[in-house]
């Protein structure tokens, strides 16, 4: 037994058996292997409630070493309820290494957004998911959705995308924007914003999509092609707050709008707090 | 010339009641094949196999020269999205309901690979004009429209992308008198102007004679006759022919 192992009180290294382990890295392998595919994993009750990141958190705990570093991001910041309690967790039943440093960190755990700066070979982002299915709202059998991604039919997305535009004048979606990832399968980016959608494109780390309650683990592997759903005359443009940020001033970050008064005052802040606190410093 | 579509020494059973037995089919390329009779004759299990939708115990089916039966899955939804249309009888089973007119017409255009959202408007535009919608109406949900105007709507999302065979299961079950025969009149001007090859079900013998060149008449999973419409109707042979003639009310 290890150090690490003695240190979580009774617990593995990183929570799970090693068994379960096993099986998670061998779904992964699978989703590594077919960009985009939805594999189903047994998923493990985890000790926090379903929507909370049970499906990342079991990915996490599947891929951390003890050398690994890692990061937890809520919405993009560090310091939420969400993201403070996952990086405690691993710190306790894990030991390792724990940064709020996107550039120091091997693995991130994220919630609904991807880091702003740019991610290198070696990393890599774990997407919690509450919905894998991009299909879901559009067909509503699951057996039938599977058929589809089978055959590679995707003219439902293709038709909601149509009624967007036909109702609102454009790509309605502001996230969860559905991809194509290789040119075959489409795929959920779990709940991100539209602006985030580009940099799933030919990405250099490794990207891990794990749903918990729904009991699926997707992947795109690094440089692979991630296309946003569009029309070639209607092509996806993500949406952007025109305003700077009120702490760093950046202006091409994604912002969240923040209530600063209670006379209707509102600052766009960047979402992303590790890049907000490298711009100011 | 071959026929675009050959059924050979079909059967199927459901349980002990036979639901096709031993029947044969040939549609010719722009041709309109009517197949009446009573309910529980095997009409609509005949539809069914034909298109595709359910195999058959014995027989065959070939369309252009390849054997539908033996067709992968994805190879069926091809044939049924790009060279074929099928009409419900009921437009609510053919619609989406939760998607506007325009939608509903252009979704097969984007099945076959349409990404240019100003052409799938253009075309779908054009198509609820040829069914007498007012393109105007393009973006409302077909709940908006009354059952007539749902059945030619249908119409228009099958043919969008100019199919050589419909599959028709009874189009103007359900409609009144009046609406019926604006359908018929709409489904008949649109297959002559298009060449379109229709395999119409029915139980309406005026419908039959309206648009159908050939009749088919069925019984208990068998055809007890075939012939051209005229002929059928006019001069039929068969007992049950007759009876099912004599028994059409006339207004």
């Amino acid at each position: 037994m290890s150090a690490a192992v003695q240190e979580a009180g009774g617990y593995n290294f990183a929570y799970l058996d090693e068994a379960t382990k096993r099986m998670i890295r061998r779904a992964i392998l699978k989703g590594l292997a077919i960009p985009g595919h939805q594999i189903p994993f047994g998923a493990r009750e985890m000790p926090l409630p379903y929507g909370w990141g049970t499906g990342g958190i079991q990915l996490t705990a599947s891929i951390l070493g003890p050398r690994d570093r890692l990061k937890v991001i809520d919405q993009g910041a560090d310091d939420t309820t969400n993201a403070v309690s996952i990086r405690r967790f691993f710190q306790r039943v894990a030991g390792v290494e724990v940064t709020t440093r996107t550039a120091e960190a091997t693995v991130i755990q994220t919630r609904h957004r991807i880091p702003e700066r740019h991610l290198t070979e070696g990393q890599v982002l774990v997407f919690q998911v509450p919905m894998p299915e991009p299909l879901f709202r559009l067909e509503p059998r699951l057996t039938e959705a599977r058929r589809l991604h089978a055959l590679g039919d995707y003219s439902l997305a293709q038709l909601r995308l149509y009624e967007d535009i036909a109702r609102q004048g454009e790509t309605g979606s502001s996230y969860n924007h559905p991809v194509m990832v290789n040119g075959r399968y489409l795929m959920s980016p779990s709940p991100i914003p539209g602006y985030d959608n580009p940099k799933l494109h030919r990405s250099a780390a490794i990207l891990l999509f794990g749903a918990g309650r729904e009991k699926k683990i997707y992947a795109v592997p690094p440089w692979t092609e991630v296309r946003s759903l569009d029309f070639d005359d209607h092509p996806f443009r993500p949406m952007l707050a025109a305003a700077p940020c009120a702490f760093c001033g950046s202006r091409d970050s994604y912002k969240d709008e923040i209530v600063s008064d209670d006379r209707g005052g509102r600052v766009f802040v960047c979402s992303d707090t590790d890049h907000c606190r490298e711009n100011q410093s | 010339m071959s026929a675009l579509l050959q059924a050979e020494g079909l059967r199927l059973r459901f349980g002990a009641a036979p639901a096709l037995d031993g029947v044969s089919v040939a549609i010719w390329p722009g041709e309109v094949v009517a197949v009446v009779g009573e309910s529980g004759s095997g009409k609509s299990t005949l539809l069914r196999v034909l298109s595709g939708q359910i195999a058959p115990d014995a027989g065959t089916v070939h369309y252009a020269g390849q054997d539908v039966l033996a067709l992968s899955e994805a190879g069926r939804r091809r044939l049924m999205r790009t060279e074929w249309g099928y009409v419900h009888q009921n437009a609510r089973d053919g619609l989406r309901l939760g998607v506007s007119a325009g939608g509903n017409v252009g979704e097969r255009l984007m099945a076959a690979g349409e990404r240019r959202y100003g052409s799938i408007r253009e075309v779908a535009a054009r198509w609820m004009e040829r069914v007498e919608l007012d393109p105007a109406r393009m973006d409302e949900p077909p709940r908006n429209f009354s059952g007539g105007m749902q059945q030619r709507l249908q119409i228009a999302r099958c043919l969008v992308t100019e199919p050589r065979l419909v599959f028709m299961d009874e189009p103007t079950g359900g409609l009144d008198v009046s609406v019926q025969a604006r359908l018929l009149d709409l489904i008949r001007k649109l297959a002559k102007e298009m060449g379109l090859a229709v395999f119409l079900v029915t139980h309406d013998i005026a419908a039959a004679r309206l648009l159908a060149h050939r009749i088919l008449v069925m019984r208990r999973g068998q055809v007890v006759e075939e012939g051209l419409a005229d002929r059928v109707l006019d001069d039929p042979r068969h007992p049950y022919t007759q009876l099912l003639v004599s028994s059409v009310l006339a207004a």
